[in-house]
Parts: C-alpha cells; sequence; structure tokens
C-alpha cells in the first residue's frame, strides 16, 4: 500500500488561486490550509498531481515552496443548535469570534473558528423512547433554540434506519452523544452537531407543488406579484433602485419562520445596518425580535471573492437545514450577481473558456441548481412533516440592462420576477417595482388560498386592478400626444384610478413602520376601496355634460391617500363604510 | 541588522508594465520588488503578481521605458508594499507612490503600513449616523451626507465638478463644529487639476489639516493603482490611531480603472465589459470599502471619490460598478450647468441611501424627512409639467400644473444655485425649501402633515 500523503507543496499563487504539487489523493472540494499562515482553501480542480485551491482570505506572502495541510473533508457546514442569531463570514466563521481573535476591526488572516460554540450547554428533550425504530431524518428530541425556534434534532441522512438503543434527557454540547442508534453497521452515536457538505442539496422524501403565498406585507408583492412558500423569485434592478431595501424588508415581515439572509458581495454598512437594526425590529408575526429567527451570513465585497463563492451554499445548506425541521424558512440573497462574479474570477484564474462576457459557462447550470433548492418539500422521516425553503435573490445587472447573463441565467429558473425600474426609482416611487414588467407565475395556484383566507373576490379584482394599471400606460401615450382632453370621461377616470392605485397603494414607505407592513386583509380594503370610484363611478361620468372635476372635488376621493392610515379591529367595517360613502356622494353627482 | 535579499539577474522579458523574471524561489505573491537597470543610479519599483514555479511576473509602478533584460538586478524584498506613517504627514504634499514632493524633509516614520489594508469586519463597524454639513442646499436637505459614508460624485467631461469638491472640502463640517482632516489624492488629472485643488486648501488655510498625494496625467500609469491605497492607508492611520474625522476625496476614479485596464490586458486576462477586467469590482470594493466608522473609535473615513463619466454615461463600467458599492452618488448635471445654476447638482437622480439615519430632530430637524419628500415630489411634478408644456404649449395647463412650473423654475433658481463661497446653514436651506413651497396650492402638499405645515410653512399674504 502506499504512503498516504497529508500534505503538498505550492507550486503557483495567482490571487486567490493556489497550485499546489503532491496532491494526487486529495478530492474534490476538500478543504486545505495553505502556506505558514494555514489559510483556509477548498480544491476546486485536480489534474494529475496538481490541484488547484481557491483560498478564502487573501494571499500576499504566500508562496511557492511552502506547504499545503490538507484535511480529508470536504467543505461543509456545522448543522445544530446555536445557529440562529448567529452571524457568520461566508465559511461560517461567526464575525465576532473573529474580532475577539483578531483584536482589532480589521480581518486578520488564519483565524479558525467553529461555526457553533462548542462549550455551550443546551437542554435537550428527549421525544422518542429506547427501543424505537426510527429512519434518516426522524426527530429524536428537541431544544429550545430561542423563543421562536424549537430546534429539532433529527436521525442524521447518514442513517437510513435503525433501533434507538439508548437516549436520554439532559444538558448536552453539541458534541456530547445524545443517543446511540443501533443499524446494520453497528451501533451510532448521534449528537447534536451534525455536518453537512455545501454543494450537496440536503436529501428530502419529494418536493410537492406550492399553492400557498409568503405573506410580505408589501402590497406590491403580496397582491400583484405573490410569491408561493418554497417558490424562487429574483429582484433585477440597477443600482439605486431598492434592491437592498426590498430585501431587507422582505427579511423582516415576511412571514416565513426562519430567515437566512446572506449579504454576498455587497456593502458593509449595509450589513450593519441589519446587525444594529434586527435585534431591536419586533417581528409582526410573533410579536418576538427578528433576530430569534434570523442568521446573517455576512461576507462583504472587500472580504476575500473565494468566500464569496461559498457564502450562497453555506447559507442555503443551513436554511435546508432548518426546512428539514419542518418549519417555512426564507433565505434572501443579496446579491446573486456578486456570487457570479466571484465564479468569473476563479474561472479566468484557472483559465478556463470563458462563455458570455468572461462568465464561465456552467454560469447557468450553477445559478439553476442554487434556485432548485428552493422547494416546498416532504422532509425525510416517518411523520411526512413539510418544510418549505422560499429562495430571493437579488440581481444587480450592470447598467440595468437585462439582457446580460446573469440575470438571463436567474429568469429562466425563477418564477417570480419584480423587475425594480430606475426611472420609478428617479421618481421616488417605492418600491420601485414596474407593474407592467413584473410578473409571478404564482398566481393561479393561490386562487383557492385567497378565496378561503382574503375575500371571495379578491384574485378578480386583483386583475381589474392591473388592467386599469396597463390601461393607464397606454392612455398616457395619447395624452403625450395630444394632450387630455382628447380623452372622454371614462378614461379620466381611470387615469384618476390608476394614479390613486400608484400613489396610494403600490406605493409604500419601508422606513415607516406603520406603511411597512400591510396585512393581507388591509390590503384587500384599501384596493377595493380605491376601485369602488371606478366601479361605481364609471356610469355616473359617463352622463353627458358632466364635469369631471366634479369627481376630483369630492371628499371620499381626497381621503384615497389616507385610506392605509386606517387602524383598529374593525378595520374591514371602516373600509365598508368608506366604499359606501364613495358610492354615495358618487350617485349624488348623478343627480 | 543586514537582511540578505534574494538578487536575481534572470529577467527575461519585458512588456508594457510587466516583467518576467526566471529562476527564483521563495518569492511570494504582493512581495515588493527593487529593478537596478545597469548604469541607473536610482532603482525603479514593482510587486510580484503571479509566481508560478520558479517564474514570477512583475507589474512595475514606474515606467518600463529603458529597462532592459541584460543584467539588470531583480531584488525581491520579502515584505508587501508599505507606507511610512507619522503625525507629521499633515500639511505634506506626497507623489502618488508615497515620495515627499514639496520640498520639505523627509518623514520620519513613526509606523509603516500595509497599504493594501484589510477587510473591516462589518461586526465590528458602527453604522454611520452623524450629519455633516456641507453647507450646500441641495445635498444638505436633498442628499444628506452622513459621517462614515461613501459617496461619489459622478460628473461629466467640463462640468465643475472639481470646484463641488473643493466647496465641500472647504465647508464641511458636523453639527458639533468639528473639523475634517482632509486626505487628497489625484490620480491621473491634469497639473491644473491639481494645482486647483492644492491652492484652494492653502488659500482656506484648510492645508495644514490635509495631506495630498499627487499623480498627475504625466506620471506613470501604474503608479495610480497604488495612489489611492497609499491615500486610504493614510486615512485609516489619522481615523483609527489619531481619532480624526477624515474626508478623503479621489479624482478621477476612472482614470485609476483605466490603469487597471491596461496592466489587466497586458496580463492577457480575460476582459469583462469594455476590456476592463472582470475583477474590477472587486478591485474598487477594496478602495471604496475603506471607508467607515469601527467600533470602539472616534475617528471616522468619509469619502467622496470623483469620477467622470464618458459620454456621460451612467451605465458605462466605472460609474456603474461604482454605484453598486458606494452609498448613493451625488450626479451632477449638463443642463442644470449649461444654465448656469451652480452647483449644478442633479437632485432627482442623485442618491444618498444613508440620508435617513443623518436626518430628523437633534440631528438637523423635525421636518426635514417630509419636506425632502415633498420637495421631490413637486420638483417632479414640475419637471413633468415643464416637458408637457413643450409638447402642448402653456394654455393648456391647469392652474395647479403652471404653480408646479413655476415651483419647479424658482427651486432650480433659488434652492440649487448657491453661491460657490456661500454656506448655508441647515435651518436656512429648510427655510428656504418651505418658502417655495407656498408656491404651491396646499392641496398639493400630500408629504407633509398638517402640523408640520402649520409649523414652518411661512404665511402667504392671501391668508393673513
Amino acid at each position: 500500500m502506499t504512503e498516504k500523503t497529508t500534505t503538498g507543496v505550492i507550486t503557483r499563487v495567482t490571487g486567490p488561486l493556489v497550485e499546489a504539487s503532491g496532491m494526487k489523493s486529495a478530492k474534490m472540494y476538500e478543504v486545505v490550509y495553505v502556506g505558514k499562515e494555514r489559510l483556509m482553501g477548498e480544491v476546486i480542480q485536480l489534474n494529475g498531481d496538481i490541484a488547484s485551491i481557491q483560498v478564502y482570505e487573501e494571499t500576499a506572502g504566500i508562496g511557492p515552496g511552502q506547504e499545503v495541510e490538507r484535511t480529508g473533508v470536504t467543505m461543509s457546514a456545522e448543522l445544530g443548535p446555536g445557529l440562529l442569531e448567529s452571524i457568520y463570514d461566508g465559511i461560517q466563521r461567526p464575525l465576532k469570534e473573529i474580532q475577539e481573535q483578531s483584536g482589532s476591526h480589521y480581518i486578520a488572516r488564519g483565524i479558525k473558528a467553529d461555526g457553533l460554540d462548542r462549550t455551550k450547554k443546551w437542554t435537550f428533550e428527549a421525544t422518542v423512547r429506547e427501543g424505537a425504530t426510527v429512519v434518516a431524518g426522524d426527530v429524536l428530541g428537541t431544544v429550545q433554540e430561542t423563543t421562536l425556534i424549537e430546534h429539532k434534532i433529527m436521525v442524521p441522512p447518514t442513517i437510513t434506519k435503525g433501533v434507538v438503543k439508548s437516549i436520554k434527557s439532559g444538558n448536552y454540547t453539541i458534541e456530547d452523544t445524545v443517543a446511540v442508534i443501533e443499524t446494520d453497521k453497528g451501533d451510532q452515536n448521534v449528537a447534536m452537531l451534525q455536518r453537512w457538505p455545501i454543494r450537496r442539496p440536503r436529501p428530502t422524501a419529494g418536493k410537492i407543488f406550492p399553492s400557498e403565498p409568503l405573506i410580505t406585507g408589501g402590497r406590491s408583492i403580496d397582491t400583484f406579484f405573490p410569491i408561493a412558500k418554497g417558490g424562487a423569485g429574483c429582484i433585477p434592478g440597477p443600482f439605486g433602485a431598492g434592491k437592498t431595501v426590498t430585501q431587507q424588508s422582505l427579511a423582516k415581515y415576511c412571514d416565513a419562520q426562519v430567515i437566512v439572509y446572506i449579504g454576498c458581495g455587497e456593502r458593509g454598512n449595509e450589513m450593519t445596518e441589519v446587525l444594529d437594526e434586527f435585534p431591536h425590529l419586533i417581528d409582526p408575526n410573533s410579536g418576538e425580535p427578528l433576530m430569534k429567527r434570523t442568521i446573517l451570513i455576512a461576507n462583504t465585497s472587500n472580504m476575500p471573492v473565494a468566500a464569496r463563492e461559498a457564502s450562497v451554499y453555506t447559507g442555503i445548506t443551513i436554511a435546508e437545514y432548518y426546512r428539514d425541521m419542518g418549519y417555512s424558512v426564507a433565505l434572501m440573497a443579496d446579491s446573486t450577481s456578486r456570487w457570479a462574479e466571484a465564479m468569473r474570477e476563479i474561472s479566468g484564474r484557472l483559465e478556463e473558456m470563458p462563455g458570455e462576457e468572461g462568465y464561465p459557462a456552467y454560469l447557468s447550470s450553477r445559478t439553476a441548481e442554487f434556485y432548485e433548492r428552493a422547494g416546498i418539500v416532504t422532509c425525510l422521516g416517518n411523520d411526512k412533516r413539510k418544510g418549505a425553503l422560499t429562495v430571493i435573490g437579488a440581481v444587480s445587472p450592470p447598467g440595468g440592462d437585462l439582457s446580460e447573463p446573469v440575470t438571463q441565467a436567474t429568469l429562466r429558473v425563477t418564477k417570480c420576477f419584480w423587475g425594480l425600474d430606475a426611472s420609478l426609482a428617479y421618481k421616488k416611487h417605492f418600491p420601485s417595482i414596474n407593474w407592467l414588467t413584473s410578473y409571478s407565475l404564482y398566481v393561479d395556484n393561490f386562487s383557492e388560498y385567497w378565496k378561503e383566507n382574503i375575500a371571495p373576490d379578491f384574485e378578480e379584482l386583483r386583475a381589474e386592478a392591473l388592467e386599469t394599471l396597463q390601461r393607464e400606460a397606454k392612455l398616457m401615450e395619447i395624452v403625450r400626444l395630444v394632450g387630455m382632453e382628447a380623452l372622454s370621461n371614462e378614461e379620466k377616470l381611470v387615469l384618476e384610478v390608476a394614479r390613486s392605485l400608484r400613489e396610494d397603494y403600490l406605493f409604500q414607505n419601508a422606513f415607516d413602520p406603520e406603511d411597512a407592513y400591510t396585512p393581507p386583509k388591509k390590503q384587500y380594503g384599501i384596493l377595493k376601496s380605491i376601485m369602488t370610484l371606478l366601479r361605481a363611478g364609471r356610469a355616473i361620468v359617463s352622463a353627458e355634460d358632466f364635469d369631471f372635476d366634479d369627481i376630483r372635488a369630492l371628499e371620499s376621493v381626497k381621503k384615497l391617500p389616507r385610506l392605509k392610515d386606517f387602524k383598529g379591529d374593525d378595520i374591514d367595517v371602516q373600509y365598508e363604510e368608506f366604499q359606501k360613502k364613495l358610492i354615495e356622494e358618487l350617485n349624488a353627482l348623478a343627480r | 541588522m543586514t537582511t540578505i535579499y534574494k538578487e536575481y539577474k534572470t529577467a527575461q522579458s519585458v512588456e508594457g508594465p510587466l516583467l518576467v523574471v526566471d529562476g527564483v524561489s521563495g518569492v511570494t505573491y504582493e512581495e515588493i520588488v527593487e529593478v537596478a537597470v545597469p548604469g541607473e543610479e536610482k532603482v525603479r519599483i514593482g510587486k510580484v503578481l503571479d509566481v508560478n514555479g520558479d517564474r514570477a511576473v512583475v507589474q512595475m509602478f514606474e515606467p518600463t521605458a529603458g529597462l532592459q533584460t541584460k543584467d539588470t538586478k531583480v531584488r525581491f524584498l520579502g515584505r508587501t508594499a508599505q507606507f511610512g506613517v507619522s503625525s507629521e504627514i499633515l500639511g505634506r504634499t506626497f507623489s502618488g507612490a508615497g515620495k515627499v514632493i514639496d520640498g520639505g524633509a523627509d518623514i520620519i516614520a513613526e509606523k509603516h503600513i500595509d497599504i493594501s489594508g484589510a477587510a473591516i469586519n462589518p461586526y465590528s463597524r458602527r453604522f454611520p449616523n452623524d450629519f455633516i454639513q456641507t453647507g450646500i442646499s441641495s445635498i444638505d436637505v436633498m442628499n444628506t451626507l452622513v459621517r462614515g459614508q461613501k459617496l461619489p460624485i459622478f460628473s461629466g467631461a467640463g462640468l465643475p465638478h472639481a470646484r463641488l469638491a473643493a466647496q465641500i472640502a472647504r465647508q464641511a463640517k458636523v453639527t458639533t463644529g468639528e473639523e475634517f482632516a482632509i486626505v487628497f489624492a489625484t490620480l491621473g488629472v491634469t497639473f491644473e487639476e491639481a494645482e486647483f485643488f492644492r491652492r484652494t486648501l492653502e488659500e482656506t488655510g484648510a492645508m495644514e489639516r490635509s495631506v495630498l498625494f499627487i499623480n498627475t496625467a504625466a506620471d506613470p500609469v501604474v503608479e495610480r493603482i497604488t495612489t489611492p491605497r497609499v491615500a486610504l492607508s493614510t486615512a485609516e492611520y489619522l481615523a483609527f490611531e489619531k481619532d480624526m474625522h477624515v474626508l478623503v476625496i479621489l479624482t478621477d476614479m476612472t482614470n485609476y480603472c483605466e490603469a487597471l485596464r491596461e496592466v489587466s490586458s497586458a496580463r492577457k486576462e480575460v476582459p469583462g465589459r469594455r476590456g476592463y477586467p472582470g475583477y474590477l469590482y472587486t478591485d474598487l470594493s477594496t478602495i471604496y470599502e475603506r471607508a467607515g466608522c469601527v467600533k470602539g473609535k472616534k475617528g471616522t473615513i468619509t469619502q467622496i471619490p470623483i469620477l467622470t463619466m464618458p459620454d456621460d454615461d451612467k451605465t458605462h463600467p466605472v460609474p456603474d460598478l461604482t454605484g453598486y458599492i458606494t452609498e448613493g452618488q451625488f450626479i451632477i448635471s449638463r443642463e442644470l450647468s449649461k444654465e448656469g445654476i451652480f452647483p449644478p447638482v442633479d437632485v432627482q437622480d442623485s442618491l444618498s441611501r444613508l440620508w435617513s439615519a443623518g436626518v430628523g430632530e437633534g440631528k438637523t430637524r423635525e421636518d426635514h424627512s417630509s419636506l425632502k419628500d415633498q420637495l421631490f415630489a413637486s420638483y417632479a411634478t414640475g419637471r413633468e409639467v415643464r416637458e408637457l408644456a413643450v409638447v402642448l404649449g402653456e394654455s393648456s395647463l391647469t392652474e395647479t400644473d403652471k404653480a408646479h412650473l413655476r415651483f419647479a423654475d424658482a427651486f432650480e433658481k433659488e434652492f440649487i444655485a448657491q453661491g460657490e463661497f456661500e454656506e448655508r446653514s441647515i435651518e436656512q436651506s429648510l427655510d428656504i425649501g418651505w418658502k417655495l413651497l407656498t408656491l404651491l396650492p396646499r392641496e398639493a402638499l400630500k408629504r407633509v402633515k398638517d402640523d408640520m405645515i402649520d409649523k414652518y410653512l411661512p404665511q402667504t399674504n392671501e391668508e393673513k
């Protein structure tokens, strides 16, 4: 038998890419430590004796002749209690720990930090008895991780079937054995800490067709372009159009139970804002601080580019882990374009044949693989619990040009498209989701849900409002050519209603705590009130010699902008009364 | 103590700014290299860009004209690029590579710092939230600048961005009255532009709290890649070790990116858009992200990079990638500039992402946020009406439309326009805004609440 080599020697260094020889027995995606400072890296290409390694830290001072130490394990995420409320870099090192070890506000090199605290003791409550037969994914016990989330300790996917030989409730660290399972391959110890390779999707028992919307409190999204729990959506937009604000609003207010927020190659101050804000913000669905359900991954633009490439995989693996417990998880990646650029940079250094705009030819397959990890699934385990993972990726197309490769690769695999529009942002209309170009392919899935949970006529109302907005765009072309006078009164009414839809409904202030979150029932109330003007007004304005200015002078019409300020438990009644009064005023005009 | 350096006479080829040396050993990435050409006294400096087995590719910071492969001595220094700093550097002028060029004595370094810097841990950052008063209404009210922010000026050829930057540098202060130390770096600009800034700083007495790094169009192209890093290392030293509030002005970043493109093409790398390297975003971020505030340190770094958009095109890779990293942008409007309005800031297209952190009660004034929204909305309507009036004629406008038109004109002439040496306090700027709102019917003021209107809107004669 040949001697097993565990070290190699560096032969080349160029930016974040290092080549080493003597790596014949290395595995793809194996973790290695490079150079005398022991910088963490990952094998990304094998060629005979030579391995190409992407290094997760700055490589200045590294050179040929220095050693590469192999670990034999592939790049994996640590999974277990303690993930929630954590703030990691792209390779799951806690930023707080990095700060302590660096002793400075700068990120020092060669820092090793475990993703999860090894010393903290958690209270484990066993939920199965000794002697029970279990399969992969079965819940062995629970840990109250935060006030919001009960962490489920599951039989790891690597153990397909077995009998619980021993299990005991008590206080344990994550490395302590909490249960022993007897399998065909002998006894297996199960600890709360598990590992999963980040580039491989976690197994499930199967996917389910999504039929329930993720409620976000955003009027434009929930009403017009809803996303499914377990769906995939993308937010492309040029800079300044509000991608990050939209992503953050989603992370704050959507009704998922666990949020994984990946700041991938974005601004440092933005991550700080999230870090400052989330512990103080209260989740409107549970009344607890948002941080209790959130995991943050912050790999800012100036942090090493290879770790940026890994960050989305680290994030989605953690998200899948909570999905497997049966939770509804939402993952926000801001921005996937930076991830693609990281791939491009590494690919360029590997001297691979480039595809479009220098991106590697595997850009679209990697993108598709990533978004396909979203979905509503039947989890492994006998109880057939369901978990959902919704993935929302921001895309930053250069120059706002949607024909570029990253946007196109993303559009092919996401079913929700929230197109942010620079011209709307220019007019300070936020969220700048363009209602003419955006779409959601999930709308048809939600008919039942809307009927039961919002109102029987919601779907119809929504379609009518969207049509009004589309008519406005056409009418405005006419107005631009020949002026308002050329329009009939009915057309003027359409414009008036569309204006109200834009200004009083679609416009939403993400920085105003009252306005930022609108529950679905309230959305219905406002929308119906605005549309009442069109429905009831149509016949009246069509009368001969009708002076259209009379409409604008109506008390109720003047009150349209205040509709979103309605408060109280009897909000439904308030909107109904408003609609009644509006109809009365309109009818009075007819006389 | 003498250090033995590795010295080689095995230079193989010179191509553009790159020198290839064979037969080397123990060389590391980013290491600094001294190149001695036979018959020349001064050594030329470069750094290792790629090391493959026994072959090193060196990027020269100085021109390669006159460089030869025969008998040239290449010495590897075993360390990365550093810059010697001390508190004595205030008031001094350096070349783009960090050499003293003001005729004074060399700096006795208190400490040598690595110019490539390290990334600030996002966890250690403090969110910027101190209002900076620039004394310019279009910035202070509409696109508020905050201490620790990076906010570039997007300009075009022939527009007065230099005068605007100089005005900001002169007038910037925080409400507590503290002044900024200024670190100013020119990248490939003309001698006149560099001289304009130097003089402005000298004439206003700001020079003694400034450090200048001058790389003009006549200086080596590759030096430009080092200049912003030297400048920012100095800024970091002043801010995080000397507790100063530092304002960094870098002009012109477009020249920087072109230098980067030149090196990239010499290395035969696969180009991204318009020939710029695919890593331009990452590279720019290692400059722009060196702004901010950190926990436990009093000092801060605020960055105002200036760049010219080729053909005023915001989608050109340089402004585009910059906009994705910085926290907003000031856009200089050619249209306003032609009308003689100074500073010609396009308030609608400009954006300060951190404005909300800098405004409100206790920082500026309670009415700031809603007044700003109202001014934006009314100005936008006014401009739409103006376009409409061109097509359909003024006679087709309603009374409200006409009021908005008057408002838009007055807004440009009285609010945006101000003297180059006119410094307005935030209260003055806000009051001008309210005064202009009297041109509009009260029903049109939807974004300001009634109690604010009662408190701040000046009474018109009619109402009295």
